[in-house]
């Protein structure tokens, strides 16, 4: 028996580490809000390099191939260092909407990083402006056309009214809509572990009374919830990447975002007012959080899911 | 669906244990904090240990079956998602003997192993003192020298299982010179012995399940020190490891009390509750798949050190909000007497018992976060 990750998937893991750690990944997260995108899609290129865009994508296709437990190791890393961009839409559901569709010839420019791709689950379409093309997932698969936008409570995801256009392909839209929702609570968890991280530090440094805060048992005791939260959450992220069970993407989501949202609120408070200004890159991280609970359902919506799958499952056990 | 893969053999051993349970389970018993259940709950443990079911993860000369950890989970699980009985053999089996294989002598473990396996020898713990909760280290029960061994004086309280129990384990301050962590003893002792005195406490739920123990020049011979001689508190502090950490708390217990809470859920689903009857089931689904991760981790050569206090945080309030949901739905008649009732009485005392969660707090905020220590 082993539940945990691969050697490979832990120096995949480091290798983003390496890459983000050394850009600076702020500066273009504030640029990209201002729709300025070209740090942004430099990033994305290095982070092609890597294979991060072809993940998902077949190997004829001139992906990876590689195993969604792969994709969720990507998004930690991204959510944690909190780079912009149309990542889930691109790198998790697209690669399963267009496979098998007369639109599949995308995904070898999406491999190699030349193309982006956005996708409406609702009326709305994450970054429109910068993707090479939208699509609106409903019932089918359809085109979108971006309209005029909407501002977002997290500045970097800039979203677009979309108009729906012709129908690429029938198709069952929910595995691709448990992707994007496993890929979302992975990312939501990397901004957990850095909320956490950036305020650990914070707390070690900052001082009042004469003394670190980080002594404090008030200040401790928050911190210490927060990292429970977040490594209760890793592995219902981890196993959810496994089974791909709707299920267990929904305890995924759940979990992530309840755990990323106590960090989120946890991070404010022992930083204070400097928390709560826009200047201080901490804010990228809140408000990137903040956005991403609601976002590919709302925590009740699963939770509501999660009741009825496992009802139903015991109904058939007592039968 | 499930991809957490078992090995043939892993997979023999559930349908072995799962067989063994369904014919021999009596159920739930009356509780072990009375004559009548002690009595019932010894029973089983004789029981359990004719299957040799009672120590999976001993040696076998010693009646276990050399588990690994990966199967003694899996006994766990199928123990509790049964709805077998508490483990009256608790103390001894998960908190003392890891002690005496590590640090006993071959005396002590021949002395003392056997009858723990079958209900034959009960044990009570006995760390807190009046005085002295969750700073253990200013204990101040005594333990002088004699001929021959040790008289013990001073009190005990909080002790679990004293009433019913046959022996204590505990810590003595064998040097009076030494202050806090030094000159601290591990003692084994009769709880029938001359100059002890058993004062049962009523708990909670109206059952003595600790006791007062007063020691009143206690004599005990050398060959009930565990360990060496002011060696007592880095022993005692292994046991206090076990307790958080992996041995005592596998996830059967919660999940099968998440799956008796959906089956309460289905039957009259209140839909303002539903937040919650999820959570219950995500929190005793995340903590199963953190125990595996843990299990991963252990049988690779780690070993669990301060996570132990996550741990702990997360069963704690697992338990305790998992038995409010439920208590929620039964409505004006969760106040009746019942499973729920008394096993939502038993998950009050986990945030306090094993190190309380204020401290296991400040356990993972200095050893694991790394904040600076002081500032009580």
């Amino acid at each position: 028996m082993r539940f945990g990750r691969t050697p490979e998937q832990h120096a995949f893991s480091e290798a983003l580490d390496d890459l983000l750690g050394a850009a600076d990944v702020p500066s273009a997260s504030r640029a990209w809000a201002a729709g300025d995108h070209s740090a942004g899609l430099k990033l994305w290129q290095r982070l092609a390099e890597l294979g991060v865009t072809g993940l998902l994508v077949p190997e004829e296709l001139g992906g990876m191939g590689a195993t969604p437990t792969d994709l969720t190791v990507a998004l930690e890393r991204l959510g944690y260092h909190g780079v912009p961009g149309p990542w889930i839409e691109s790198i998790a559901v697209a690669p399963r909407l267009l496979t098998d569709t007369p639109d599949a010839d995308l995904l070898e420019r999406l491999a190699a990083g030349e193309a982006l791709v956005s996708v409406a689950t609702g009326s709305r379409a994450l970054d429109a402006d910068v993707a090479e093309r939208t699509y609106a997932l409903g019932a089918t698969l359809r085109r979108a056309d971006p309209g005029s936008e909407q501002r977002s409570v997290d500045p970097t995801r800039r979203l677009f009214d979309v108009t729906i256009g012709e129908e690429v392909a029938t198709i069952d839209p929910a595995p691709a809509l448990d992707l994007g929702t496993l890929a979302c609570s992975a990312q939501l968890l990397g901004a957990g572990l850095r909320l956490l991280d950036d305020s650990v530090a914070y707390v070690k440094q900052r001082t009042q009374f004469g003394r670190p805060i980080g002594e404090f048992q008030a200040v401790k005791h928050l911190l210490a919830d927060v990292r429970v939260a977040l490594d209760f959450a890793a592995p219902l992220v981890h196993h959810a990447s496994l089974t791909l069970a709707p299920r267990d993407i929904s305890a995924a989501k759940v979990a992530a975002g309840d755990a990323a949202y106590l960090a989120s609120r946890t991070a404010l408070q022992v930083h204070g007012a400097i928390g709560y200004t826009r200047e201080f890159d901490l804010s990228l991280w809140i408000l990137k959080v903040r956005a991403l609970v609601g976002a590919w359902g709302t925590p009740a919506e699963h939770r509501a899911r999660i009741l009825a799958l496992l009802i139903d499952d015991r109904l058939v056990e007592a039968r | 669906m499930s991809t957490l893969e078992f090995t043939e053999a892993e997979e023999t051993f559930r349908l072995e244990a799962r067989d063994w349970l369904a014919a021999n389970n009596p159920g739930r018993l009356p509780s072990m904090d009375t004559a009548e259940g002690a009595a019932a709950h010894r029973e089983w443990e004789r029981t359990l240990a004719s299957g040799r079911w009672s120590v999976v993860t001993w040696p076998e000369s010693y009646g276990g079956r050399d588990a690994s950890l990966t199967e003694w989970v899996i006994f766990e699980e199928e123990y509790y998602l049964c709805g077998a009985p508490t483990r009256i053999s608790q103390n001894g089996i998960s908190l003392l003997a890891p002690i005496i294989f590590g640090h006993g002598t071959e005396a002590q473990k021949k002395r003392y192993l056997r009858d723990m396996t079958d209900g034959t020898l009960v044990w009570a713990q006995a760390w807190s003192e009046p005085e002295a909760g969750s700073d253990l280290a200013s204990l101040r029960a005594t333990a002088t020298r004699v001929e021959g061994g040790w008289r013990l004086n001073g009190q005990k309280t909080w002790s679990s299982r004293a009433p019913f129990a046959d022996r204590g384990f505990g810590l003595f301050r064998s040097d009076p010179e030494a202050e806090r962590h030094r000159g601290l003893t591990y003692f084994l002792f009769p709880l029938d012995a001359d100059g002890v005195t058993v004062r049962p406490i009523d708990q909670l739920d109206g059952t003595p399940g600790f006791a007062e123990i007063f020691f009143d020049d206690v004599f005990v011979p050398d060959e009930d020190v565990l360990g060496g001689v002011g060696e007592g508190w880095k022993v005692a502090m292994s046991t206090a490891g076990n307790e958080r950490g992996l041995s005592l708390r596998s996830p059967g217990r919660f999940c099968a009390a998440a799956g008796r809470l959906l089956d309460l859920w289905a039957t009259d689903p209140q839909p303002h509750l539903r937040d919650q009857v999820a959570d219950a089931w995500i929190g005793a689904e995340a903590y199963r798949l953190y125990t595996w991760g843990t299990v991963t981790h252990v049988e690779a050569g780690g070993s669990v050190g301060a996570e132990g206090s996550i741990n702990k945080l997360w069963w704690s309030d697992l338990d305790l909000s998992l038995h409010e949901t439920a208590l929620s739905l039964l409505g004006a008649d969760a106040e009746l007497s019942g499973p729920w009732a008394d096993d939502y009485l038993f998950s009050l005392s986990g945030p306090i018992y094993a190190g309380t969660n204020q401290i296991q707090r400040n356990i993972v905020a200095e050893r694991v976060l790394g904040l600076p220590r002081g500032g009580r």
